[in-house]
Order: C-alpha cells, then structure tokens, then sequence
C-alpha cells in the first residue's frame, strides 16, 4: 500500500498573533467585551484571544461609520473609491498564503481549499466591485443610484474571509460604510483583512471590524443608526433579525439555509456526476449553505451510482486540516460537531441506511467522518433539516417530474444540481427548480459576476453581479 | 330622469375566477365620498383569504410558465376591456375618491394607461434584469428574473383604481399570482376590475381579489406559509410593523409601503423588481 | 465481426455488446458521456497531492519500475538499442539497488537485438508492430508486422487500432483487427493503443477503451508518442476509470499506458496518484500500469539520488544513453 507521507503547510506563515484587537475608525482597539479564545478545531488548541465589543463598542464602530459615511465615503466620487477597493483585492493577493493557513488554522478547513477557493474568490470580490465603484449609474438602478448610509454586516463561520469579501466589496463600490461582525468562532481572517484595509489607507471608520458572538451581532443587526442589514446564517436567526427590523424601513439582505438537491439523471456523465455530488456535500466539510446534502438519483441507475460514490468517499483523506493531501478537514466546532452527531442519529433512528467511510479520524480535533445515508424518505429529518456537515441523503426517482416535485418539496430554495447528458432536458429542469443557483453538470461554483442568493426561507437578495448591487443602493 | 328602476349590482369577491360571495356572509355598506350609501360590498373573512391562497398557488405554475408573449397579450387584452368600461370606472372612481369627473377621467385614463404599460413589460423585464455572467472558468453562466411565487397585495387605501392597478399588474406581469385585498372603504372599482379580469383571458385565480378591512385579513396573509411575498401598500399604518413581523415567519419578501406614493406619477421599475427572484444557472463549456 | 478469443467467460451483457457491429455500436454509445470539465477538474485536482519524503522514494522506485524504457526513431541502430539495454538492466550504475525497468521499447526489426541484450534480465521486450504509428496498411501486413516481432522475441506487443475506421463509426473493423492481432500475439501480452490525440474527444477515448478491452486488449495505451496531445493527465484519468469499471463487471483487471510526454518525476507521481485513486491501489504495480517513456527514467533517477543525498543533482549524474 502508498501511503501519503504528511505535506503540512507551515503553520508559522499564518503570523499568528496572542492576540488580536477589533478594528474601529481606524485603530486597532480593545473592546469592553469579555475576549474571547479562539480555538483551531484541528487541534482542539486555542489559537488566541480575542478582544470583544460591548454594547458601547457596536455604538462606537457604528458612529465611526456614519461620520466616515456623511465626511468622506458617501461624497467620494466613484472612481476614488474604486483604487481604494482594487488596493485591497490586491493586498489580499500579496498576503495570500498567510491568509490561507491562517483560515485553515481557525476554521478547520483543508489548506488546499482555503488556498486555492476561499482567497483567491475574496481577492476577485474586491476586484469585481472595484470596477463596478465608478459606473453604478449604468447598472440599471436609474442614472444616479445613491448609497443607503452605514451597512451592518453580520457573517458565518464556514468562510470567515470569503464572507467578508462579499460583504464588504459591494458595500463599499456602492459608497457605503460598514460595520462587520464575523462568527464567534472564526474571527481571525477579518481581523488580518482590516490590517489589509489599513494598509490599503482606507479613510478611519469606513469599514469597522468588531469580534464577538451572536449578542454583538444582534447589537449590529438592531442598531437604529445603521442603515442597511446583511446577514449570512441560519434561517432560524434570519427570521429573528427580519423580524427584529419590522418596521423600521431598515433595508435587509438576508442569505440563509438550504438544502439542496442534487439531480442525477439515468443518463448523466456517472464518474462526474460522482464528482459533483462529492463535491456538493463534503467540500468544505458539507459546511456550506447551498450544499447537496439531498441526492435524488433515478432508481435504473441507483445502485451503480452508489456503489461508484461509496468507492470515491472512501478515497477522501479527512484529517489535519494544514495537511495539503486533506480531502475532509475539521468540523468548525464541538457544539457543530455534536449538531452533525446528533441529526445522523435520527437518520438511524428513522430507518435509513448508513454507510460511513472507513477512513482514520486524528484523535484529537472535531472530525466526523463522510457519511451516505440511503434508503431516505422525504419525512426524515435528515432530508429535511439543514445537517451542514459531511452528511449525504440519498432518494430515489422515477421520473423526472417526480424529481422536480422531491428536489421543490421544501421551505429552502438555495440551490439545486441537475445531471444528465441531453441539453433539453437540463433547462427543463433549470427552470423547474424553485432555487436561487442551479448547477447543471457541476456543483459548488461560485464567481463574483454571478448572482447567488435564495428563493423562499433560504433568504432574499443576491450576492455578486449586478443584481447584487441593488442591496447596497437606495433604489 | 327615467322612471325605470336600475339593476343594482351586487359586489362581490373575485376567487379563482369565481364571484363568491364571503364564506362568512358578512358584508359591509360601501358609501360615497359624501356619506352617501352606493352597496353592500362583501366582507372577506380568513377563510375567503385562505381560499385565495390556494387558488393563487394553483394558478401559479401555469401563469409563471406561460411565455411571457402570452402573457403580455392577455394583460394587454385586459386594457382593451378596461376601456371598454371606462365610462363605469370614471363614475366609480369620482364616487368613490369625490373627484371632479374630470379628474377621475384622468384617474382612469392613467390607469388604463399604466395597465398597458406592464403589459408591454412581460417579455422585456428578463432581458433588462437579466443576461450572461462572465464567470472566470469554462462555464456558461447566466442569470434570470423569476417570479417569487404567490404575491399578497394590501392595494392602497386611497386611490381606488389607478393606485390599484399600479400595485397589481407589476406582479402578474412578472408572472406571480396575487391575493390583493383592494381599498377598504372605495373597494366598488377593485370588483369592478375584478369583472374585468374575469371577461378577459386571464386565467381564473391569478389576481383574486378581496374586499372587507384591510386590517382583519391582512394578518392572515402575512403569516400564510404558502404566501411568498406581501405588498404593505394599502396596509394601515398602524398594523405594517406587525404585518411585517408576521411575514418573517416564512422569510417572506416585503414591499414597504412607501410615504404618500403618487401613483400619477410614471413608475420606475422598483415594483417589478420586488417579487422576482434571480435564478443563476451554471453549465460547464466542453466537448 | 469476429469472435473474440481472450475473454470467453464475459457476462452476458458484455458477451451480448460483441455479438454484432450494431450492438457494439449501441454499446459503445451507450455508455456515460465523460464531461469535459469535469474530468480535466478532478485531475488537476488530483495533481495537486504533495508526494513527501518516504511515500516520494516509493513512488520514484515504483515509476521506475513501470517504465517500458523506449526508443522509437527511423534513426534507430542495434547500437542505440544496445545501450538502451544497458540502461534498462542497470539504470544507475552507481546504485545497484535501483529497480530495474519494466520492459524495452523498439520497432520490430530491433527486437532481435533487444532480446539477445536482455536475455535472463526478466525485462520484458516490447514491440511496436501493426504498421505503427499510424496504421494505415492492410490487415495482412499487420498481422505479418505482429508475427514478426513475435517471432523475434518479443513478449509484449503494442499495436495502433485503425483511428480511421474509428471516427469513421466502423467499431467492428476495428474490434476484428484487434481480435486478430491478440491472435497473433500467442503468449505475448498486447497493449492496445488508442491514440488518443487523434479521438478528440473524451467520450471517444471511453468508447475505444471499452473496445480494446472487449477485444482482449491487456493493456490499454495512450498514444504513440508521434502525434500531439499525447498522454495527458484527464485522458489517462478516463482509462483508468475504463479498466476500473471492467473489474467490476467481469473481475479481470487490465492495465493502462500513457505514453509520450511524461517527462518529470513530478509529472510520474500524478500519473500514480491518479491511477492510486482513480483505479485504486492494486493497479499500483508494473503488471497493470506503465510509462512509455524515454527521458522520464533519468530525471527518476535524479531525483531518487536528490532524495537519497538530501541536495539537489544534476543531469551529468545520471547516465546519457
């Protein structure tokens, strides 16, 4: 047997610091919050601590952002704005690799992920946007589109950076402010991005970074001062938030859970269809909101589908998440972890069949390893809930309306996957699906030119192209 | 002045292209701007909006599926019978709002005029608000507006007809079904148009229309769960925030009402923006 | 068509695909399309796998003993051959334990002289034949070219198919050809090559695979090194799904050839990852995978010695030859 020998990607190139400070107006500050340690869940080891806002801090970073808003950003001609924007995408890619292991580091996913997806799509964020910065009058908002005022940005944990990205680069273009909170449990990357955005000069208070958990994210979400919300989570805080700004005439975006289905027809390219469907569910440790996680395969070709998906899950490398042959990195979290535990126990319990790779787990650390349930009914709970982990649910169809009916019988609408050979048949099924981002013969591509966002209890607005710009824009 | 005594028309709901009248069997004196008794209109109940719902639901696949050439032909079909009943609408509206006939000739005018303006939309707004994304890989990725799905309109409480018709034929033009509930106290010309839809081609269940207070069956529609969006236009002031809470719920896109809407005013496209939703599809270029 | 005489114990819907041209046809045409970009996605993805400190060593000494050391010129003398011999018996004079290739390479009229060089080596000698490369003679001349180099020693045979007839949908032509060389093969072992550069498209190579191993092919190869694409990382990918997918159906494993291109170690070890991961571990040995190459074995053997010295060395170390 070849057994891989360790690639570890050094740590040392993340420059991990003791501690880190949140950005306001500017400066790098403590916050009167009780820090927080930030563990890389590889290891179980904290990283550093965190300084955290209290409620006077939220305050501070959202009155450094209405008076950079009203003095500087908000009258800044477009094209200024613009060379501050690409001056970050820039710095971003100079800064690239330490971005990497420093994101691998705190979230738990593999090097080669982080390396090769979540910066490099930041970088190209920035870049999109700063074009857009100085030609927002022909986006087709009418000739003059204004900015909302201070925007209010609250991301998850399962792409710290990348979140961040798409946040802050659209809000920014469209002359914005911002007040951005990353999740409890990933903070580091957004704290490196604003000494990213320090070093871009970017005038104090335009974009204000804070650190802590949901309470400050709430301060963030609900504060009267701020303009425009954007929140990227769960659909439960989702609706808590919407609610929260009932009334207020607050602008919101919200981009929430999904689960998607990925559609395999009897006639799909099988070894890519594999692929995708590997792709869907364990990139990123199925942490991903438009993941996968239903896989509803047309019963002629079930069994063959299976038996070449069980072979292919079983050459996924889980492990050390720095390692650069990692496959399956680390669950985020010992609560997410027992999240996962806890839903593939009602899968058992409800009946279906599981199937878990063999492959060795590190014994310490947050791993779960890539499972496959089969024989799943649309009633149980695993083909219903969101698991966002490295858990697949597999169904079966008949016919393709029968597909369409599965894959649209749920209050999410994030995404969906579609695979088979015959051209007609895929934008049948593309206009059928009652989804936000469909994928035809591929899955997990994401591109800052190209809208992504929700239908029904997955959230409303886009994020990326020029669809995503009306979120940010008082039209 | 004849001696002939006039057919008196009685009001009621417009449901899945049916004229029910309300489950419930209330209904409510509809009077002019002057106090003057004009009907009895029908006082919709949950239950009527909960009927509503499903037949918007249903009529949903064929209307959003329906080219969007037909359904600019159907819509434009409904001005040709709008103005065949101008004269009623104008007598409607001035009795209703107690304008001048002048100015409610105007009203209806703008209306009819306005109606044929979303008309002209259908098969225009996928191009505007879509197109190809230059995605940097071998993908051919492009981007299409489409509609969210069954719409509740709360129409304005003011303008009777042309308000009316701004509120509800942005969202069928995209290709949603609506559930409106018309003004409270002017709601004769939302039956009247509701008679309308139903003699021209429009599909029963599409725009479903309801009269009876705003405030009583709006909360039953925010909280709907088979109820993808709400337009708090014609909502009271007073009831939009919870309106709005209610609607969370679901994650339900919301139309706030905006202060003291002119609807004589040309409008922009922010009404069809409202309830479509972008759907990106992506496909791998290769041999 | 004729019947083929290597595999008599297909299952039935395999045995039932060779009956006739036209069920060979719907067969071939009814397996999975291979999508473009998501092949060639996978295998860059599989390229990035970082090969490290003892799992190198053993891929280098595993590369090495896969390689069927080549040598394919007009220019081609009993000389050349000679020395390619030598290289092949001892590929760094300096290191003894050096694994010894998997087999020479020639034309058929070198073949002679391979043999008598490699005599008791256990190397095998490989044989071009079937009017290579392009394969445009008759069937006769083909098949004499087969005997010849069998006759002469040869133990592997690795025959071109009639691209033509392929792109041309004539399936069956090129299945019978197949079937009758293997014939003419007796004990030696037959690599069928596909030429891939000139199929065009992935589809097509899954389609020829799927021929030459319903042919009685043992091995499937590539390309013969004189048409541009030769191997590629994505195409060798779809034959290793091929032979995997056969081991399935009928528990037979075949083997696969890239030939051409593969010049670096860095490239030999994500052919290996591939074939680790995409056929799997047991198709990690010289009997089911080799290199047809020329330069590749010097810069192995470059960079076994950097890995054994711990510095970098350099190409007057290992031998020209």
């Amino acid at each position: 047997m070849w057994e891989y020998a360790p690639a570890p990607e050094s740590r040392d190139i993340a420059n991990l610091k003791p501690n880190y400070r949140m950005f306001i107006d500017g400066q790098f500050v403590e916050g009167a919050g009780e820090p927080l340690k930030t563990v890389n869940p590889g290891t179980e080891e904290v990283l550093a601590e965190v300084s955290t806002a209290a409620p006077a801090d939220v305050d501070k970073a959202v009155k450094a952002a209405r008076r950079a808003y009203d003095r500087v950003w908000g009258r800044m001609p477009g094209s200024e704005r613009a060379k501050y924007i690409f001056r970050i995408a820039r710095l971003i890619q100079e800064r690239g690799r330490e971005l990497a292991v420093l994101e691998s580091l705190d979230n738990g996913k593999p090097i080669k992920e982080s390396r090769d997806v979540d910066v490099p799509t930041a970088a190209a964020h920035f870049f999109y946007h700063a074009g857009w910065a100085d030609k927002l009058g022909y986006a087709g908002y009418g000739p003059d589109p204004r900015p909302l005022g201070v925007a209010g940005q609250v991301i998850p944990w399962n792409f710290p950076l990348m979140m961040a990205a798409w946040k802050i680069a659209p809000a920014l273009a469209c002359g914005n402010t911002v007040v951005l909170k990353p999740a409890e449990t990933t903070p580091l990357t957004a704290l490196v991005l604003a000494e990213i955005i320090q070093q871009a000069d970017l005038p104090p208070g335009v974009v204000n970074i804070l650190a802590g958990a949901g309470d400050v994210g709430a301060a963030v979400t609900s504060h009267p001062d701020v303009d425009k919300v954007a929140f990227t989570g769960s659909t439960e805080v989702g609706k808590i938030i919407q609610r929260q700004l009932a009334g207020t005439g607050r602008k919101l975006t919200l981009e929430l859970g999904g689960k998607a289905a990925n559609i395999v027809f009897d006639d799909a390219p099988l070894d890519q269809a594999v692929e995708g469907i590997v792709n869907g569910i364990f990139f990123n440790q199925g942490h991903v909101c438009c993941a996968g996680s239903r896989l509803l395969v047309q019963e002629s070709v079930a069994d063959e589908l299976l038996e070449k998906l069980h072979a292919r899950v079983s050459t996924l490398r889980v492990g050390d998440p720095l390692d650069k042959n990692t496959d399956v990195g680390a669950i985020n979290s010992r609560e997410q972890l027992t999240k996962i535990q806890q839903l593939v126990e009602t899968g058992d319990a409800e009946g279906a069949e599981r199937w878990t790779s063999a492959c060795p787990l590190p014994d310490k650390g947050f791993y779960f390893a890539p499972t496959v349930f089969s024989n799943v009914s649309q009633a149980m709970r695993i083909a219903r809930e969101e698991i966002f982990g490295p858990v697949l649910s597999v169904l079966t169809f008949r016919t393709p309306d029968e597909a369409v009916a599965k894959a649209n019988n749920t209050p999410y609408g994030l995404s969906a996957g579609i695979w088979t050979e015959k051209g007609s048949r895929i934008l049948w099924a593309a206009q059928k699906m009652r989804a936000g981002v469909v994928w035809a013969n591929t899955f997990n591509r994401f591109d800052p030119t190209a809208p992504f966002g929700g239908y029904q209890e997955s959230g409303f607005g886009r994020e990326g192209g020029r669809t995503g710009l009306e979120a940010y824009l008082d039209v | 002045m004849s001696d002939r005594i006039s057919v008196a028309k009685t009001y009621k709901l417009y449901i899945g292209g049916a004229f029910p009248r309300s489950e419930s069997g209330r209904s409510y004196p509809v009077v002019d701007a002057k106090g003057t008794f004009l009907a009895n209109a029908a006082q919709g109940s949950r239950k009527d909006a909960r009927d509503a719902v499903t037949v918007a639901r249903k009529a949903f696949p064929g209307w959003s599926g329906a080219t969007a050439y037909n359904r600019g032909q159907v819509l434009y079909r409904v001005a040709e019978v709008l103005e065949g009943r101008r004269e009623q609408f104008i007598a409607e509206v001035a009795a209703a709002e107690g304008v001048a006939v002048k100015k409610a000739q105007s009203l209806v005018d703008t209306a009819i005029d306005r109606w044929v303006w979303y008309a002209g939309w259908t098969d225009k707004v996928a191009t505007v608000l879509g197109g190809s994304n230059p995605v940097a890989g071998p993908y051919f990725s492009f981007s299409l507006p489409e509609p969210t799905g069954v719409v509740a309109v709360l129409a304005p409480q003011q303008s009777s007809l042309l308000g009316l018709i701004s509120v509800v034929a942005p969202v069928i033009a995209t290709g949603n079904t609506a559930v409106v509930v018309s003004s409270q106290d002017r709601p004769l010309p939302a039956v009247t148009l509701s008679e309308v839809l139903a003699t021209s081609d429009l599909p029963g269940g599409v725009v479903n229309v309801l009269t009876g207070r705003t405030a009583e069956i709006a909360p039953w529609l925010a909280s709907h769960a088979d109820v993808n969006a709400l337009d708090l236009t014609g909502a009271p002031e007073s009831t939009r925030a919870d309106l709005e809470r209610s609607a969370a719920g679901t994650v339900k896109r919301v139309l706030r009402a905006r202060p003291s809407e002119d609807f004589t005013r040309e409008p922009d496209l922010a009404r069809l923006r409202a309830f479509l939703e972008t759907k990106t599809v992506w496909h791998p270029m290769g041999v | 068509m004729a019947a083929p005489t290597t595999s008599p114990s297909l299952p039935p819907a395999l045995a039932d695909a060779v009956r006739d041209d036209a069920s060979l046809r719907r067969f071939l045409h009814g397996l999975p399309g291979v999508d473009q970009v998501g092949v060639e996605q996978r295998a860059a993805g599989l390229g990035t796998r970082s090969i490290k400190k003892a799992s190198k060593m053993w891929a280098i000494d595993t590369a090495i003993s896969m390689v069927d050391l080549t040598t394919l010129e007009g220019a081609d003398t009993h000389g050349k051959v000679r020395s390619l011999a030598a290289k092949a018996r001892r590929p760094d004079p300096e290191r003894a334990d050096v694994p010894k290739v998997a087999a020479v390479c020639v034309y058929p009229d070198m073949v002679e002289t391979a043999v008598k060089e490699l005599e008791g080596t256990g190397i095998n000698i490989a044989s071009v034949a079937t009017a290579f490369p392009s394969g445009r003679s008759s069937l006769k001349v083909k098949l004499e070219d087969t005997a010849y180099a069998v006759d002469a020693g040869a133990t592997e045979i690795d025959m071109v198919i009639d691209r033509g007839a392929f792109l041309s949908g004539r399936f069956g032509q090129v299945f019978d050809e197949i079937v009758q060389v293997k014939h003419a093969c007796g004990d030696a072992h037959l690599k069928v090559i596909l030429e891939t550069g000139e199929l065009a498209t992935y589809d097509n190579v899954r389609r020829a695979s799927w021929l030459g191993l319903l042919a009685g092919g043992d091995f499937i190869k590539t390309s013969t090194g004189k048409v541009s694409p030769a191997a590629t990382l994505p195409v060798t990918h779809v034959m290793l799904q091929a032979v995997r997918d056969w081991h399935a159906q009928t528990g037979q494993r075949r083997g696969v050839k890239p030939a051409g291109g593969i010049r670096t170690t860095k490239d030999a070890i994500k052919y290996l990852v591939a074939v680790h991961e995409v056929a799997g571990p047991e198709w990690l040995t010289a009997d089911l995978f080799r290199f047809g190459a020329s330069t590749l074995l010097n810069d192995l053997l470059m960079q076994r010695r950097t890995q054994l010295e711990g510095h970098y060395s350099g190409p007057d170390y290992v031998t020209v030859d």
